[in-house]
């Protein structure tokens, strides 16, 4: 028996060293594409069919970059891939600010006030979750349509202003959390409840609505249904609709051209995520909890 | 789940307070009529109804869902998509909820895997399926390139009808990073004094996994479960850049892709409606399914 607890510990050793290796293998796994973007957007186009294929371009190409930006081509003309993360950027900036704003009063109201019918306004609320676009596209679209926004990027914020079930539940969370009293030492002190908002919530509240704005900037900079729907004119294009314009025209060929092209729509959003981690990873967690 | 500080207060609500709610959850009110509700009610009202974008609607009864019914492409495009979901679904629960554990287990490094294995899900999915075009090539590939090197003949994996909703499923699990997430943290919500006391029983890996951690987790699993059946159902963008028309022979024309092309290329608008509501009845049909299976099968730590 006195062999019993040294036995399970190298067990639990030899447990652990077989989690990293499989870890790494499949970190290995997940990386293996994104290497192999930037590999491909590095090489001249002869390279890119080269058999054996090599993971370290023998000749360095850093044109394709600016040359995926500018490119001219002789079937389809210039891409203009500059005035599309152009475009794209513009929608960030609208969508973004308009879902913070919208959100933060929307879940105020949530999470600080009290009103008759609240709980069954918020469960309505997060019961619009269940609904898919789908089933909304058709009578968006011919409503838009009629305003006369379709070619423009107005059906693309405008309803951004208006506050969306998932942001208001994330942002209601975390109002709640916002010790009462806090609220009831400033209405005392005669504070409105616009001033209570503004003064009082939104400053503490920063962290959740840094996680909102991202959020919402992920999912503008992504998107791509919706460009498809109502935007017309390439010039307006988006980089994903741009993208797969550009992927369509030309098909397979200039891989390398393709890859950096890609991989600029791509970095981004990796370089964002480096810097933000910690908000993404809270900010989805906080999604699964039951509240 | 109500805070507590709701309950420890005595003040009672104020008309002012009402009024000020109003004004905060108006505009709310305002965005929810004019762009989920009426939309909502519209579309099932032109379900009944020939409707092309320059003519106004005419009331045909139930002409479309009849239409529907007979459609040879509908029901295409239903068993693509089931088929696609019946793989990526269990395929996609089984990767998260892995690779969730593995991260759980105190290993070195637990931060640098988590990015690594989240990062995909962040990015456009535009450019993934551009380059899992180029990945997945059946000439130039590095895919089939990397298998001929292990002596496998790689399949003709966009080019195949056979392979090609399969290597769908696949790509998908690259994207499972936001689930996992979710499991991460519900896993660091099991208390550890179950797993103590487990250990102390004697308990193994696999042992407590089953008995312990998965029934902690259960309401976790049914929450992913539920968001992934209603995207999966949704399968739209990666199919519609890498396999345009639904190629090969309609083998990845998905439910959403027919409904966008009835709506947007062919104009019967009123056709699209009808099948976005069989959709959105299938998502609540589910979902009231799954909640009856968890009223038996799922614990919800003692409320």
């Amino acid at each position: 028996m006195a062999a019993g607890p040294r036995r399970t510990q190298s067990k639990r050793k030899l447990q652990k060293w077989l989690t990293l290796i499989v870890l790494i293998v499949l970190s290995g796994l997940f990386l293996f594409p994104l290497l192999w973007m930037l590999s491909t957007a590095l090489k001249p186009m002869e390279e890119t069919i080269l058999q054996p294929p090599t993971w370290i371009p023998t000749h360095w190409r850093w044109r394709n970059f600016p040359d995926a930006f500018t490119y001219d081509s002789k079937s389809i003309g210039y891409i203009p891939f500059l005035v599309y993360g152009h475009n794209t950027i513009i929608l960030c900036m609208l969508t973004v600010s308009g879902a913070v704003v919208s959100n933060s009063i929307i879940a105020y109201g949530f999470a600080r006030l009290r009103w008759p019918g609240r709980e069954l306004a918020f469960a309505v609320t997060l019961a619009t979750m269940m609904i898919p676009f789908p089933v909304l596209m058709v009578p968006l679209y011919t409503m838009f349509r009629h305003f006369g926004w379709v070619g423009t990027y107005r059906p693309l914020w405008i309803p951004v202003w208006f506050g969306s079930a998932f942001n208001i539940f994330l942002l209601r969370q975390f109002f709640r959390t916002i010790p009462f009293e806090l609220s009831e030492a400033a209405r005392i002190d005669g504070c409105s409840e616009v001033g209570i908002f503004s003064l009082v919530i939104l400053p503490l509240a920063k962290p959740a609505l840094a996680v909102v704005a991202l959020f919402t900037f992920m999912a503008t900079w992504n998107d791509f249904l919706g460009p498809l729907i109502y935007l017309l004119d390439q010039k307006t294009f988006t980089l994903s609709l741009g993208l797969q314009f550009y992927q369509n025209q030309h098909g397979g060929g200039e891989w390398n051209l393709l890859m950096a092209a890609s991989a600029i729509v791509v970095a981004p959003m990796i370089a964002l995520f480096f810097f933000t981690q910690k908000q993404f990873i809270e900010g989805i967690a906080l999604t699964g909890i039951k509240g | 789940m109500i805070g507590s500080q709701q309950t420890t207060r005595v003040r009672s609500v104020s008309r002012a307070e009402s009024r000020a709610a109003m004004l905060f959850v108006g505009l709310w009110g305002f965005g929810f009529t004019i762009f989920l509700l009426y939309p909502l009610l519209a579309s099932f009202y032109y379900s009944f109804c020939d409707y092309s974008v320059l003519r106004s609607p005419i009331w045909v009864g139930t002409a479309n869902y009849h239409g529907l019914w007979k459609d040879e492409v509908f029901w295409t495009t239903i068993k693509n998509t089931a088929t696609y979901a019946a793989m990526a679904l269990p395929l996609g629960l089984l990767v998260a909820l892995s690779l969730a554990l593995l991260l759980n287990a105190k290993v070195p490094g637990m931060s640098l895997f988590r990015t690594i294995f989240f990062l995909p899900s962040l990015l456009p999915m535009v450019s993934l399926a551009i380059l899992w075009l180029w990945v997945f090539n059946g000439e130039h590939g590095i895919l089939n390139e990397v298998l001929r090197r292990l002596h496998i003949n790689g399949p003709n994996w966009l080019g195949d009808p056979a392979w090609s909703k399969p290597t769908l499923a696949l790509l998908a699990m690259w994207g499972t990073g936001n689930a996992m997430v979710i499991y991460l943290a519900g896993l660091q919500g099991v208390p550890l004094h179950l797993n103590e006391a487990a250990n102390l029983d004697g308990a193994g890996w696999w042992a407590k996994t089953r008995h312990v951690t998965l029934p902690m987790l259960s309401p976790v699993i049914f929450f992913n479960l539920i968001m992934g059946i209603i995207d999966t159902l949704q399968v739209f963008s990666v199919p519609y850049v890498m396999f345009p028309n639904g190629t090969p022979a309609r083998s990845t024309y998905f439910y959403t892709m027919y409904l966008f092309d009835n709506a947007f290329i062919y104009h019967k608008m009123g056709y699209a409606c009808a099948m976005g509501w069989i959709l959105f009845l299938t998502i609540l049909g589910l979902t009231w399914m799954a909640l009856k299976i968890s009223d038996r099968h799922i614990y919800y730590g003692g409320n």
